[in-house]
């Protein structure tokens, strides 16, 4: 459904990425992990063509992303819901008609049906009454979730979710679990997962890639990935501070600079 | 994309950006159904940017009338002329200081909030989010703010117009003690519609047209940070301002 292949992609003289390979079946829930900043958004807004790679491939549905038209982008982009990392909520629309847009471009649903679209689809979320609140009247917490009901609203084959527990509570991080594996098994949707809760993900995905200096360090069932003998896997998996990954942010310069 | 038109802004020069937003004008245009979602929002958009700039207007409009008159009082009275002061305000007003102004009020108080707002949305992953829905940003968020900017100044020009007229009114007649059939008289036979109005008109189209490109067009383009957005706000003010007087003196060379 997803592949990738060798996937490279630099800022500037940085190499965020440096030849990432993934097989993401469909139907499958699959999990990208990884410490803060090694650039799991980034593999993320590559997939949604959001960005354009310096090598590699990324093909969605037998298509490659990067290869298409603007017109055949937006079409290809229907069937894509993304969850961005800081909800992005439209702020001067309603919690409803956010939820609503999508709908409303993309569909000819009569008003009353769309109506009953929206409110399922915040109860599944767990924020049932919010329809005519303003984005800047939500907590943190809600404002992700009514995004997370904003981006499944049209039943999409492939759902990204950047970070989607993130600053969640418990329940509310159950209530989030439960909405999207049901999402997943009710359309045979294709899941991808960017996160970095360890302990959450092994409840909910079927596969793992582990990221780390710009390569998979390691993939495989969440299971096994816990159990594995390699020692960044290990060290990532198990919260370990002495290991492979640098805990630093790491720059050229510097790290040449601190040799000295 | 949004993220790879801003990377090139940041490299390219003046010339190469002027490009850039003559193809970002014509995508913008290019997006145009007419739908009824198209003509909802435009009309929204005209009656906030109205709203927001009318009061302004209004009063630079009515002072603008009574200072043009205590001066052209003063200068033609040296002349025994001072009944020719509505030509020469009307004349005035008309060709030049009403659409001028009011393209310059309109590009500090409308502009300037139509570039922050935008700046804002794509500091916000907004204008992504929409990218990402399939919902083309061109089309919902800049093109009824440029058709509603190009529909308001002219309509704005015609209030100022009007305001300035009447600080005129108040000022010769009120204060000067003129006669007002004469203050009417001169202004009714003296001004062309062909060439005194319309040519403020044509102007007036023009100026809107300008301002609101550049407001969308830096708003769509800034940085997606918070000084980003700022530096995209004074821009518009900086590139507009000159832009309209530079515009205005080309139009008038050859046109008027
Ligand atoms: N717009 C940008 N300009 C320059 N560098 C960037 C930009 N966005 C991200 N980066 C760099 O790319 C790297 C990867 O960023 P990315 O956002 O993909 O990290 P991440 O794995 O999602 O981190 P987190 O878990 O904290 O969200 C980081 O080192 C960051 O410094
Ligand atoms: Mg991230």
């Amino acid at each position: 459904m997803i592949t990738i292949r060798n996937l490279v992609y630099r800022r500037g003289s940085k190499t965020i990425l440096d030849g990432v390979s993934m097989d993401i079946p469909r139907g499958n829930m699959v999990a990208i992990m990884g410490p803060s900043g090694v650039g799991k958004t980034t593999i993320l807004k590559l997939i949604s063509g959001q960005l354009v790679p310096d090598e590699g491939t990324v093909e969605v549905n037998g298509k490659d992303i990067h290869k298409l038209s603007r017109a055949e982008l937006h079409k290809m982009r229907r069937n894509i819901g993304v969850l961005l990392q800081n909800g992005a909520l439209f702020t001067d629309l309603t919690v409803f008609e956010n939820i609503a847009t999508p709908l409303r471009e993309h569909t000819d649903l009569p008003e009353p049906l769309l109506r009953r679209l929206v409110r399922t689809k915040l109860r599944s979320v767990g924020l049932a009454g919010t329809e005519e609140l303003m984005p800047h009247e939500l907590s943190g917490g809600m404002a992700r979730r009514i995004a997370l009901a904003r981006a499944v609203v049209l039943d999409p084959a492939v759902m990204l979710y950047d970070e989607p527990m993130t600053g969640l509570d418990p329940i509310a991080v159950s209530t989030v679990r439960t909405l999207m594996r049901e999402t997943n098994e009710a359309l045979g949707l294709t899941s991808v997962i960017v996160t970095h809760n360890v302990g959450e993900m092994a409840k909910l995905v079927d596969y793992c890639y582990i990221i780390a200096e710009g390569r998979v360090a390691g993939e495989g069932p969440p299971g096994e990935l816990q159990a594995s003998a390699d020692p960044a896997v290990d060290q990532f998996m198990n919260g370990k501070v002495d290991g492979p990954i640098p805990f630093h942010y790491k720059t050229g310069e510097a790290s040449a600079g601190l040799l000295d | 994309m949004a993220s790879r038109e801003q990377a090139i802004a940041r490299r390219l020069g003046p010339i190469a950006r002027a490009g850039q937003c003559v193809v970002f004008l014509f995508r913008m245009l290019g997006s145009i159904r007419p739908s009824s979602e198209l003509l909802s929002s435009t009309l929204q958009q005209t009656y906030l940017i109205g709203a927001r700039s009318l009061v302004i207007i209004m009063i630079c409009g009515f002072f603008v009338g009574m200072v043009l008159s205590l001066q052209a009082i003063n200068a033609l009275e040296q002349f025994g002329a001072s009944d020719q002061v509505s030509l020469l305000v009307g004349k005035s007003l008309f060709r030049e200081l009403g659409p001028v102004l009011t393209a310059l009020l309109f590009a500090g108080r409308a502009g300037t909030s139509v570039t922050a707002e935008i700046g804002l949305m794509k500091a916000t992953s907004q204008i992504d989010a929409m990218e990402l829905m399939a919902i083309d940003p061109l089309k919902t968020v800049a093109l009824p703010r440029f058709l509603a900017g190009l529909i308001s100044v002219p309509l704005l020009t015609g209030m100022f117009n009007a305001l300035a007229i009447l600080g005129s009114v108040v000022f010769s007649i009120g204060v000067m003690g003129l006669d007002p059939g004469i203050f009417w008289s001169k202004l009714e036979t003296g001004i062309y519609f062909g060439k005194d109005f319309m040519g403020g008109v044509w102007k007036s189209l023009v100026f809107g047209g300008l301002v609101s490109l550049i407001s969308v067009f830096y708003g769509y383009t800034s940085q997606p940070t918070g000084s980003g957005v700022g530096t995209a706000t004074t821009n518009t003010v900086v590139l507009s301002s000159v832009l309209i007087l530079v515009f205005d003196f080309i139009m008038t060379s050859f046109f008027v």
